[in-house]
């Protein structure tokens, strides 16, 4: 396969070069090898919308990325940078435009520093969070990562995907919680932002913004340049960790049960606030008795969930609160968190777990280890066979809607999205009891999990419209999405449409100035080169 | 005689050898079975290969992946470069042609030992 638009004998060349840069064995052209950077979970799997890949070539400096790059942009060469190509569930490690060449970071796996008094890292593209883990256990570090549910991702393209874990405070949000980037530009020029700009700077993993414009946010889910070292700020590694549950006995009290997690959580109080209904969760209603309930023509209603919710005496919704820091202080914490939470009537309170760290192993095996700072995969067991799923999924495709941090929003979320599965006569993923995620720090993600095949190409239709389905139903409400796999992107992107896509445009101006020849990434989140606008579709 | 002495010698060495380089290849093949495959075949809870392996056989075989002793190394590279169900495939930069010979050499070692080798 060549990449579009680039005739065979200038493929060879470009080949050739890049040969020259990193050596043969790093330049990935058989039709096996470059299978491998298909998405695993696309949704397009074996049709001929199927993205497909050209060639990789997989660097193992800085420099021989700006080498590789020059010979990208002299060819009109795309490329598309990953780093670990873990991002499962957005695209994997599979290009927007079919026929890219991938930039594949993955061998660039340096650590380049980590300190654990002034509480910072700095890393390369291909260091995965277990790698990041492993390296400051074995030193004895006191630092803490925040981890996102699958371990194996990168924890740079986890940040540039604007990806998100389970720890305390604005740590969750991983471009946020990042500090400095070095950034090979289209141009194959290498710049550092923020303090790395300042030659021999002491201080480029702990101030963001150097002087002058803060650009660093452009080159997150976009095509402006090939992100090769970035800083993150670290938590101090907590003294203990307590968890307390606040259950409520009726639908409405999410109101003021989302208020007072609020309060707790933006002054610092808790970490990562999780929301939940004792009466079902992803799985729908968790007895039989509830289950015929919500079978009932036109559903049940609210009176009639309360009533269940009373009589098996376990509330509507639950909060389940973290509490990180010294023990004296969690402790307090949880007593201060029931007083914020006394008015509501009917409420209780169950104490959890307490882990004074080190954690022993049988704490660690039975806690919410991301929760805690430690990488894992259990995140796959969702789709995965199991006794209760003997039918496995091929993969699976998010769709991540913010909505409004409050409870009326929640209830609102979950009317909407039950109505739009309806009107498409589909099963749904939402129902009375499902909450959202809570990874933003001042956003809910209402998030929902679709199943993909490699063997079922009706099914995967039917996702796909029903996943273009809920884009629209959601912009429609003013809820639009954090990330979308690159299927959908157009489509998000287009929503975001405020003054007649001003800033669509102006994302194109930037493009036209920076990358002028469209060589990285084309059509990453809805940003394409000049010469292929006219082609990009919803 | 001599020339028998020589010859068992060279034997011996080879035989020597040839452990040597196994064991080696069994010691590669670990530390790629502990970095890549561990966390989700390995022992403990919330390992979802465990799980589906576990669903899949049902006893008849052990759920972790490195106790088997039926994987032909042909079964495991099949697997790591086409993927199975939500396990993906890998790519070279992750695992090279050469540590997936080490890991598939890993995983069919009791399968050896069974055939008497």
């Amino acid at each position: 396969m060549l990449p579009p638009g680039v005739t065979a004998s200038k493929f060879a060349d470009a080949i050739k070069q890049f040969q020259g840069i990193v050596g043969k064995d790093w330049v990935f052209t058989s039709d096996e090898d470059v299978a491998l950077y298909k998405d695993a979970y696309s949704p397009f799997w074996g049709e001929k919308d199927e993205i497909l890949v050209s060639a990789a070539v997989a660097p193992d400096t800085a420099e021989e990325v700006s080498r590789v790059v020059r010979v990208a942009n002299t060819l009109k060469i795309p490329i598309y940078p990953i780093s670990t190509g873990k991002n499962l569930g957005y695209g994997g490690s599979a290009p927007n435009l079919s026929g890219s060449v991938v930039l594949d970071l993955k061998r660039m796996n340096r650590v380049i520093e980590v300190d654990d008094k002034r509480h910072f890292a700095i890393v390369e593209p291909g260091v995965s969070y277990f790698d990041l883990y492993r390296y400051i256990q074995e030193r004895g570090l006191k630092v803490w990562i925040d981890v996102p549910d699958p371990g194996w991702g990168s924890v740079i393209g986890n940040a540039m995907d604007h990806g998100v874990g389970y720890g305390f405070g604005a740590f969750r949000d991983h471009f946020y919680s990042h500090c400095g980037m070095e950034v090979v530009l289209p141009s194959g020029e290498i710049v550092r932002t923020g303090m790395g700009a300042l030659p021999n700077s002491k201080t480029w993993g702990e101030y963001h913004y150097g002087v002058g414009p803060y650009v660093d946010g452009l080159f997150g889910q976009s095509n402006f340049g090939v992100v090769t070292k970035m800083g993150f700020h670290l938590l101090p590694a907590p003294e203990s960790y307590l968890t307390g549950t606040v259950i409520v006995p009726r639908r409405s009290d999410i109101v003021p049960l989302v208020e007072g997690g609020n309060q707790l959580e933006h002054a610092g109080v808790i970490g990562m606030p999780e929301y939940g209904s004792p009466l079902g969760g992803f799985g729908g209603a968790s007895d039989a008795e509830l289950r015929s309930l919500m079978a009932k023509p036109g559903g049940p209603s609210v009176a009639e969930l309360e009533q269940h919710a009373e009589k098996t005496n376990r509330g509507f919704f639950s909060l389940n609160l973290q509490f990180y820091g010294g023990q004296k202080v969690v402790r307090a914490q949880w007593e201060y968190a029931k007083e914020v939470f006394a008015d509501i009537r009917g409420v209780k309170f169950n104490e959890g777990d307490f882990i004074k760290f080190p954690a022993m192993q049988e704490q660690l095996d039975k806690a919410h280890k991301v929760a805690i700072g430690v990488p894992n995969l259990s995140i796959f067991m969702i789709g995965a066979r199991s006794a209760l799923n003997p039918s496995p999924t091929d993969g699976h495709l998010w769709f991540s809607p913010l909505i409004p941090k409050t409870g009326e929003a929640i209830l609102e979320a979950q009317e909407v999205f039950m109505k739009a599965f309806r009107d498409m006569n589909m099963p749904s993923l939402v129902s009375p009891f499902s909450v959202p995620a809570t990874w933003m720090f001042r956003a809910f993600v209402f998030i929902m999990g679709f199943p993909v095949y490699r063997t079922n190409i009706e099914q995967n239709k039917k996702t796909r419209e029903m996943f273009k389905h809920l884009i629209q139903v959601a912009a429609d409400h003013g809820w639009g999405e954090y990330r979308t796999p690159p299927a959908f992107q157009q489509q998000v992107t287009d929503a975001y449409s405020w003054n007649n896509h001003a800033l669509r445009r102006f994302h194109e101006t930037l493009k036209d100035a920076v990358d002028p020849n469209g060589i990285i990434s084309a059509g990453r989140y809805g940003i394409w080169p000049k010469q292929m606008r006219g082609q990009r579709k919803a | 005689m001599k020339i028998t002495f020589v010859l068992l010698g060279a034997l011996v060495f080879f035989l020597m050898n040839a452990a040597a380089a196994d064991a080696g290849q069994i010691e590669e093949g670990k530390q790629v079975y502990q970095y890549w495959c561990w966390n989700c075949h390995g022992e403990g809870p919330g390992k979802p290969g465990t799980q589906a392996l576990a669903a899949k056989y049902k006893g008849s075989k052990p759920a972790i992946l490195d106790q088997r002793t039926d994987l032909a190394p042909a079964v495991t590279k099949f697997f790591v470069r086409k993927g199975i169900s939500i396990m993906p495939y890998f790519r070279k930069t992750e695992i090279t042609d050469a540590q997936l010979d080490a890991l598939a050499f890993y995983l069919a070692r009791n399968a050896a030992k069974q055939d008497g080798k």
